[in-house]
């Protein structure tokens, strides 16, 4: 699949493809060893990831079913009264981190504290908006870190995928490629380099005889 | 560091719930709805944004297109009935990416 560069058989084209198969092959290299790390990485954030989602998803179904218990119980315009007013406000720090030269969330929470953990008197709703309020309020940092984690886990597969691209470029196309232009210029140099031993042979043989 | 917000997109009676621990909420009840709110908030330095399963299911390549930013994380989230497993589709289509196989999810299939 690989055909030969359109060059001239010259020398010093040699030489420059030679360097380029050279830089060729350690890019390579490095590339494959990166693709390799990040792997490894990526499979330690995947398997975070899994686990997180399920404990998430689990309670946060949970949550929220009790949520709509509680809604179904109480009048609709107690519900709206009662969350309104959340009782802590919460901050989200973003920064970022550099894995692998992939710049990825870093996210931290922070809740201002508060001593009263549900932003309602406990006189107009039920007990079912408590229990769900409660584990919702809990899961919140979980949640967010799921996010980072999952977010994480989306850049590095993108990034593998294309570095696996560039390795694969490089190892099927380019350096194949270039191993071939080199030694079709070095059987070009070398055949020219026999026609010449065998003309100067003919020369002299034909100056022999006129002697 | 800067400072980000959460948001969470999804049908009314759901999102009320997480109001109450003090994220902000916007309703979305199809598809057009949910795009609109998702791209406004993706210009609004939120960090977060909790998109319910169902809705996420729908705005599939729209999110396709968040995916490549650090900011935002469109994370999709069950609601109350069971989960239909499209957040566990996420990591795995990721780990099909990466790596080629699934060898994460396949003792379960």
């Amino acid at each position: 699949m690989a055909g030969r560069l359109q060059v001239n058989p010259t020398r010093m084209e040699l030489k420059r493809l030679k360097l380029r198969l050279k830089t060729a092959v350690r890019g390579h290299k490095l590339l494959k060893d990166k693709s390799d790390e990040m792997i490894r990485r990526f499979m330690e954030f995947a398997k975070q990831n899994k686990t997180l989602r399920e404990q998430v998803e689990k309670e946060l179904s949970e949550a929220l079913t009790t949520f709509i218990v509680a809604k179904a119980v109480s009048d609709d315009a107690v519900i709206q009264e009662a969350v309104a007013m959340p009782a802590k406000t919460v901050k989200l720090e973003m920064d970022s981190q550099n894995i692998m030269s992939v710049v990825v969330p870093v996210m931290q929470v922070k809740e201002s504290e508060s001593k009263d953990r549900y932003p309602y008197s406990f006189a107009s709703v039920t007990a079912e908006l408590d229990s769900s309020i409660g584990v919702l309020s809990g899961l919140l940092q979980k949640m967010v870190k799921l996010a980072e984690i999952e977010k994480t886990c989306n850049m590095l597969a993108i990034e593998i995928e294309k570095n696996r691209r560039r390795v694969n470029a490089l190892e099927y196309v380019m350096i194949p490629q270039l191993e071939e232009t080199i030694k079709f210029i070095t059987m070009k140099l070398d055949e020219n380099e026999r026609s010449n031993i065998v003309r100067l042979v003919k020369v002299k043989a034909m100056i022999a005889e006129e002697l | 560091m800067r400072e980000g917000k959460i948001a969470v997109v999804g049908d009314k009676d759901l999102i009320l719930a997480f109001k109450a621990i003090s994220m902000e909420t916007f309703c979305a009840d199809n598809k057009e709805e949910g795009e609109k709110v998702i791209k406004q908030l993706a210009k609004n330095n939120y960090a977060v944004i909790f998109v319910t399963e169902n809705l996420a299911e729908q705005m599939d390549s729209l999110l396709a297109k968040y995916k490549t930013k650090a900011y935002p994380a469109i994370i999709p989230i069950p609601t109350s009935a069971k989960s239909n497993g499209y957040g566990m589709k996420g990591i795995k289509a990721d780990v099909e990416r990466a790596i080629g196989t699934d060898i994460l999810f396949n003792k379960e299939d």
